[in-house]
């Protein structure tokens, strides 16, 4: 039998995980002003991350959803991408969303339960959080054939856990991508757990990267506790989507160190050596080891960078909890450009109900 | 000018706007080269490329998701599904992020898109290509839904579905898709989204539909109007937001309401106008509503799905128990 098609999966890594270089380092490492940004952002990311825990579990916040052990893939996908471009996220991307300009109040006022928070700062073309898991890859993907019919050099980025790349909309996603030679860019950030369901048990698929092949997409998996690494494969993605080479899945490989959400208990399934093993290969303590070895970062800049930290997210912190609710017409004044009369009607009937309510 | 079938009025519509409109993208299966299995693309993409009607890789999901984004990045894509049956593995796009995209950004992001599919039964088709579906996504805030009767209607009321920044969910009765041709100027002119049309007068008893069934409610009328019956028609054209009003003002003249519709009654859009009259025409019955609909079975094969679809003499006979009462 001859071979008519045969595929492999390449992983990239740069810094192992005690912030050794085992790779060559892309060009952008050459300036070790780029990669303190890139430890500054992620850091801010994981205070702000602690705070909103915080929050939640002091009844400030409603369920949220933690990025800790994140912190590398997403600042990566922030920094590789464009104003312009479009962000489609899964519910919990928030260092990527900073780069792009979103407010950390944005966030804790959508897990604060009020719409306003994805009505965000930052690019106005970006999707806000999507819960209903992977539907965002095609949302990207159609992103991306708008940006390809109308020939703006525009590239869309969808992100998908684990299990995600499971659903119907994730192969959807890369099979139309793969069909149009879109923009397109979908991004698995592989923690390893769906909630409670681990990776092995989520596909018999060795890689979940291999899955892009399927759909003729460049296909690549990556240390996605490595930001080195993780930016240099995004940065390709990108510019290669941009100039018309079609789209790429990248499985970042990194693990969730936090509860799936804080209304979760992950101990429940999994084992606490497990947990520690993973805090062995988080993102922060590698890249913070290699810059301290370039001598460009030390405890004394680690304290006042994160003091700066606090403070800039409790400034935030503040502004979310100073925000009073929407009144209940808000409900209906975005549900339409224009309300028709059934909802006009509705929206007269809340308020009067209300407004009986305050002086009744 | 020429006379046109239901179907060539859709077509026209979808031109009229592709010429006028550079936002405007028809998507869907077979929709190019093909001009659509029951030919509403039928020479658009010669006339206008592959970059405005895009044939699509097999899955609704696909369609309706990337009509999403395309949408959100203010295109205004009009996406087919083949067939009405096809629609559900789309209800995730629609519901979830298409109905809803404008008010969880509080405006920030809107999805002006609009599905067409053909709908409903009666031709005699295979499995699953004659469902009724739309009070599921009537049921759905943020939505529009609407189903023409005519070839005037039908081109008037897609002009304004595809105009309407919101997301339109369009069905085209397909059993009446060729059922008879008239003149539909090729104006650009739409229709309103948020009216009856009252296709004929009557002072003894309402006649309430949509889509294909304005056929055989109008064969009542006429039925009843030899025995000196004087039936009201109304299409309903779209079903949400329903225009409540043009019913109770004919209800109030007959004291009388009789729902026709081909899907099936539990939950079905007949429920909602019987609802209504409950609580805003109470006293404006003499009456109980009669319901003459699909009954709650899945649609049958086709042997015997012209006994499920409401006839004219269903029609007629719902319409003479209300005339019992005086």
């Amino acid at each position: 039998m001859k071979t008519v098609a045969s595929f492999t999966i390449g992983y990239r890594q740069v810094l192992d995980q005690d912030g050794r270089v085992v790779d060559a380092l892309p060009a952008f490492a050459a300036d070790p002003n780029v990669l303190v940004d890139l430890y500054r952002r992620m850091s801010f990311t994981r205070v702000f991350d602690g705070k909103a825990v915080a929050l939640q579990r002091t009844g400030k916040l409603g369920t949220y959803a933690s990025c800790l052990g994140h912190e590398a893939a997403h600042i990566a996908i922030g920094v590789a991408m464009q104003p312009e471009d479009v962000f489609c996220p899964m519910y919990r991307e928030y260092g990527a969303q900073f780069v792009r300009g979103v407010k950390p109040r944005h966030v804790l006022m959508y897990w604060g339960g009020d719409e306003r928070g994805n009505d965000f700062t930052g690019p106005k073309h970006d999707l806000p959080w999507c819960v209903p898991i992977a539907t965002q890859c095609l949302h990207a993907a159609g992103a991306a054939l708008a940006f390809k019919l109308r020939h703006e050099p525009r590239v869309a980025v969808s992100v998908v856990g684990d299990g995600g790349t499971s659903k119907t909309d994730f192969y959807a996603a890369v099979n139309c991508a793969g069909a149009y030679t879109l923009p397109y860019i979908g991004v698995i950030v592989n923690n390893q757990w769906a909630i409670s369901v681990p990776r092995s048990a989520q596909t018999g698929a060795e890689t979940l990267a291999q899955k892009g092949l399927a759909g003729g997409l460049h296909s690549v998996q990556v240390d996605g506790n490595d930001v080195i690494a993780m930016l240099a494969v995004m940065q390709e993605a990108v510019a290669r989507a941009r100039r018309g080479g079609g789209g790429t899945v990248v499985e970042a490989v990194t693990y969730r160190l936090s509860d799936h959400t804080t209304a979760d208990d992950a101990r429940r399934y999994r084992p606490d050596d497990e947990v520690k093993q993973a805090w062995d290969r988080e993102p922060m303590r590698r890249l913070r080891r290699y810059l301290e070895a370039l001598g460009v970062w030390d405890e004394a800049r680690e304290q006042a960078w994160k003091e700066q930290c606090g403070r800039e997210v409790d400034i935030e912190v503040n502004a979310y909890l100073e925000t009073r609710s929407q009144p209940i017409e808000s409900i209906f004044d975005y549900l339409y450009a224009e309300a028709p009369h059934d909802i006009a009607a509705q929206r007269a009937e809340a308020m009067a109900w209300e407004e009986g309510r305050r002086h009744g | 000018m020429a006379e046109i079938t239901l179907i060539e009025a859709v077509t026209q519509a979808l031109a009229y706007e592709i010429a006028h409109d550079p936002s405007v993208v028809v998507l869907g299966e077979d929709v190019g080269v093909n001009g659509g299995v029951f030919r509403a693309t039928a020479g658009l993409h010669a006339r206008f490329g592959s970059e405005r009607i895009l044939d699509t890789p097999l899955d609704e999901t696909t369609i309706a998701g990337l009509a999403v984004g395309m949408a959100f990045q203010g295109m205004k894509p009009v996406a087919e599904a083949q067939f009405d049956g096809f629609i559900y593995p789309m209800m995730d796009h629609i519901v979830c992020h298409a109905a809803r995209m404008r008010t969880r950004t509080r405006g920030r992001l809107h999805c002006p898109m609009v599905l067409r599919a053909p709908w409903g039964g009666g031709i005699r088709a295979p499995e699953h290509h004659s469902e009724a579906p739309e009070a599921l996504f009537a049921h759905i805030p943020g939505l529009r839904v609407v189903i023409p009767s005519s070839p005037a209607r039908a081109y008037g009321l897609l002009l304004a579905a595809i105009r309407d920044p919101d997301p339109v969910i369009f069905f085209e009765p397909k059993r009446i898709y060729r059922q008879y041709k008239e003149e539909v100027p090729d104006d650009g002119e739409a229709l309103p989204l948020d009216v009856c049309f009252v296709l004929r007068d009557g002072a003894d008893v309402t006649l309430v539909t949509w889509g294909a069934h304005v056929k055989e409610t109008l064969e009542a009328a006429d039925a009843l109007a030899q025995e000196g019956i004087g039936a009201e028609v109304i299409d309903v054209a779209t079903v949400k937001p329903l225009d409540f009003d043009t019913i109770r003002e004919s209800v109030k003249k007959t004291g009388r309401c009789v729902i026709v519709h081909e899907a099936a009654r539990t939950g079905g859009i007949g429920a909602e106008i019987a609802a209504q009259l409950a609580e805003k025409a109470m006293f404006d019955l003499v009456a109980p509503v009669e319901r003459v609909t699909g009954y709650d079975t899945p649609m049958p094969l086709f042997r015997l799905e012209m006994k499920y679809l409401p006839s004219r003499d269903r029609i007629v006979a719902a319409a003479k128990k209300t005339l019992a009462y005086r």
